[in-house]
């Protein structure tokens, strides 16, 4: 149990300083970040190369946003297998709907209560 | 006379020294943060999986639903209160990449763009940054589908 709490560290925390050293080299933006990291996340998990990695690291690997994209290709493959090609089209955000929609909702709640700081 | 020019030597030297250490030792650094910083992060998402398959007996997958939709609460409201931001100026990507970074980037111009109103304020700036993420990963994840379907045949 220890030891995958070791995993999910050394994994999540490579990802990350993974994605330190693509903005510090290529000075791209935050947004093409996430942006990168879900497309590969996708990819990753069609090739069949994410889901190892899943079962290794766990969290270390479902919580960086590659991991998220692992969850819409893999949604879209079982659901392909399940209702056919139908399945293309909803499996992605069915399995990625809780993450979204508590995005949305979260984000929208927060900026209900909280007014923005001024920058200092 | 002499003087100024060990000075003008010496601050020839020193910008030199400067140039050769800082883009290294900034790498270094912003990794080392961003590696611990986003370990950890990951860390506290596997504590929420393991609670959550321990008290409800939640599967793997739910149990990584469920640490997603809690991170993603928890940063909502560490946004609203300022406290993000901090974390995030010292962390780098190590707030970016979990899963936090994709709520930080749709809480924030949320609450900024407040004053243009409600809807095209608040509502459409909600996908500022989390519009594109969402347009690429569902794109290529129909992709993927499809591929698949026509493999299947």
């Amino acid at each position: 149990m220890i030891l995958m709490y070791l995993k999910a560290f050394l994994v999540g925390g490579a990802l990350c300083a993974l994605g330190e050293i693509i903005i510090l080299k290529t000075k791209l933006t935050p947004a093409r970040i996430l942006v990168c990291y879900i497309t590969a996340g996708v990819v990753l998990s069609a090739l069949g190369l994410y889901t190892p990695l899943v079962r290794f690291a766990g969290a270390g690997a479902t919580v960086p946003l590659t991991g998220f994209g692992h969850t819409l290709a893999q949604g879209a493959i079982h659901a392909v297998q399940e209702t056919g090609i139908l399945g293309a089209f909803t499996g992605g955000l069915t399995a990625a709907a809780g993450g979204i929609a508590a995005a949305v909702f979260f984000g929208f709640l927060a900026a209900l209560c909280f007014k923005p700081k001024p920058k200092q | 006379m002499q003087n100024s020019s060990s000075k003008k030597h010496f601050v020839a030297q020193y910008k030199q020294l400067v140039q050769a250490i800082t883009p290294k030792s900034k790498v270094g650094q912003g990794c080392l943060r961003a590696f611990w910083v986003g370990g950890s992060i990951c860390v506290l998402g596997q504590v929420l999986i393991d609670m959550s398959m321990y008290f409800w007996r939640f599967t793997m997958t739910q149990g990584a639903t469920f640490a997603s939709i809690t991170l993603v609460g928890v940063t909502a409201l560490l946004t609203g209160i300022g406290v993000f931001d901090v974390i995030g100026k010292y962390a780098g990507a190590g707030t970016v990449v979990p899963i936090t970074g994709f709520a930080n980037a749709m809480v924030s111009p949320a609450m900024e763009f407040r004053p243009e109103g409600w809807v095209l304020g608040t509502g459409a700036r909600l996908f500022t940054i989390a519009g594109p993420v969402l347009v690429y990963g569902i794109s290529s994840s129909v992709l993927v589908g499809l591929i698949y379907y026509f493999l299947m045949l």
